[in-house]
């Protein structure tokens, strides 16, 4: 099973087997992982499952969809490397993905 | 202070339906929502989405079911109470006393909060000393825009609030629009008017800029943002705007005692009743095993909600089981007229 590492705000690493086909969000919320919300459940419409992606993964992420970018614009303190993390479906190639949790989802 | 039997807190489809099983069994309520009108998440998130899941309606939007459960309720004359929500409650003997941020005051015998995910509330920016200006020179919604005549405004944001005000208010009001990228939400024809605005010197635009800091004493006299590359840069602002939509907040609920897991309140699965006695939860803020997020889920947790409102509204009275279809009783409270 892939492993997605989640970082959060407590300086806490949480490394995590996640199933294929589930999002890293599910990988977050099923595990009590703190800090992601995800209010509408997966749906692209509150942008509160947001996290930074570690850098050296950005390229590899499937490319956003325009309804992510516009949910972002509403996260709280987005950047660059700013993805919604129930747009991130876990598979083989995610092994190894590092996520980063932000201070607040909104 | 309003004495009556049943608070319901949040007019989605949920509380809705919750006030319409009260009155069929003779209860009387009165419902308090957040926003300024009734519909909750249908109408606030998806107005003109369809629904394929409510039975026996093949298809509706967000608006037409609100509709139909508001005519529904409305033999029932039922008060509303928008634009507020419950900040208090008290036990007061065998009753609850409830404020709400309006300074609305009830006496109910129970409450049955229906409260989606929370109560919508703006965004708000991250910058720390925002705060501090908040409803005196930086807002997230605007009430009253007059007070931007002839000021300098800048509005962060790339949606449909932030592009409309920034047009609106380039007439009377010098206006700076900021936001995080090149691409914006808001409709095509919108953005297209803000670029023409702002080639004509109307609209200053700055887009893979953010909010980095505001500057002032008792009002805001510039804002620094920060591009994309790390450049800031110092703009003059009278006032400061931001629109970066709605927040499911759950507020003051957190402090009533209830067990919350997850956000979510913990209840029975017999009358939906909470771990304090009197205090009901249904709709998406309750949990149980098995619980889904269902419209249909609420309507069903809402009509045992009610029933389990009785006992505390009228001890001495037994609840009889009755169908609508022939129940006299029912029918005069929907203001049927039979022959």
């Amino acid at each position: 099973m892939p492993k997605i590492t989640y970082k959060t705000q407590d300086d806490k690493t949480h490394i995590i087997d996640v199933q294929n086909g589930l999002t890293v969000m599910e990988g977050a919320i099923q595990n009590g992982i703190p800090g992601i919300d995800a209010d509408c459940g997966g749906g692209m419409s509150c942008a509160t499952c947001h996290v930074y992606v570690n850098e050296e993964w950005l390229d590899k992420l499937p490319a956003k969809e325009d309804g992510e970018e516009d949910m972002l614009d509403m996260a709280f303190e987005p950047k660059k490397n700013s993805r919604l993390s129930c747009q991130l479906i876990v598979s083989d190639i995610l092994d190894g993905l590092v996520v980063n949790i932000p201070s607040k989802q909104g | 202070m309003n004495k009556t039997d049943v608070l319901i807190i949040g007019a989605g489809p949920t509380g809705l339906f919750c006030a319409h099983q009260l009155g069929i069994i003779g209860l009387q309520c009165e419902i308090v929502d957040n926003l300024d009108k009734a519909g909750g998440q249908c109408i606030e998130l998806y107005p003109d989405k369809p629904i394929y899941d409510i039975p026996a309606i093949p298809e509706c939007t967000g608006e037409e079911l609100t509709n139909n459960l508001l005519k529904q309720i409305k033999p029932f004359n039922f008060n509303f109470h928008l634009n507020q929500r419950v900040e208090e409650i008290k036990k007061v003997k065998d009753r609850w006393q409830v404020k709400t941020s309006g300074n609305k005051q009830f006496d109910v015998s129970s409450i049955v909060i229906a409260g989606g995910v929370g109560s919508f509330e703006p965004r708000k920016f991250p910058v720390n000393e925002c705060k501090k200006f908040e409803e005196n020179s930086l807002f997230y919604s605007v009430k009253d825009k007059s007070i931007f005549k002839d000021k300098t405004i800048s509005i962060f944001g790339g949606g449909d609030s932030a592009l409309d005000w920034a047009i609106e208010l380039s007439n009377n009001s010098k206006v700076n629009l900021i936001h995080r990228r090149d691409g914006f939400s808001g409709a095509e024809v919108s953005v297209q008017k803000v670029k023409e605005l702002n080639n004509q010197g109307k609209i200053n635009l700055y887009t893979k800029y953010q909010l980095n800091s505001v500057l002032g004493e008792d009002k805001i006299n510039s804002v620094k943002i920060k591009h994309d590359d790390g450049e800031i840069k110092e703009i003059k602002s009278d006032y400061v705007l931001g629109f970066f939509g709605l927040i499911m907040q759950l507020g003051p609920i957190l402090d009533w005692g209830l067990n919350i897991d997850k956000k979510k309140i913990e209840v029975n699965t017999e009358n939906f009743e909470t771990n304090i006695d009197g205090i009901f939860a249904i709709g998406d803020i309750c949990s149980y095993p098995g619980k889904l997020k269902l419209i249909l889920s609420g309507f069903h947790e809402g009509a045992l909600a009610a029933r389990g409102c009785f006992k505390y509204a009228k001890p001495d009275e037994k609840l009889r089981f009755e169908f609508t279809t022939t129940s006299k009783a029912a029918q005069e409270r929907l203001g049927v007229k039979n022959d």
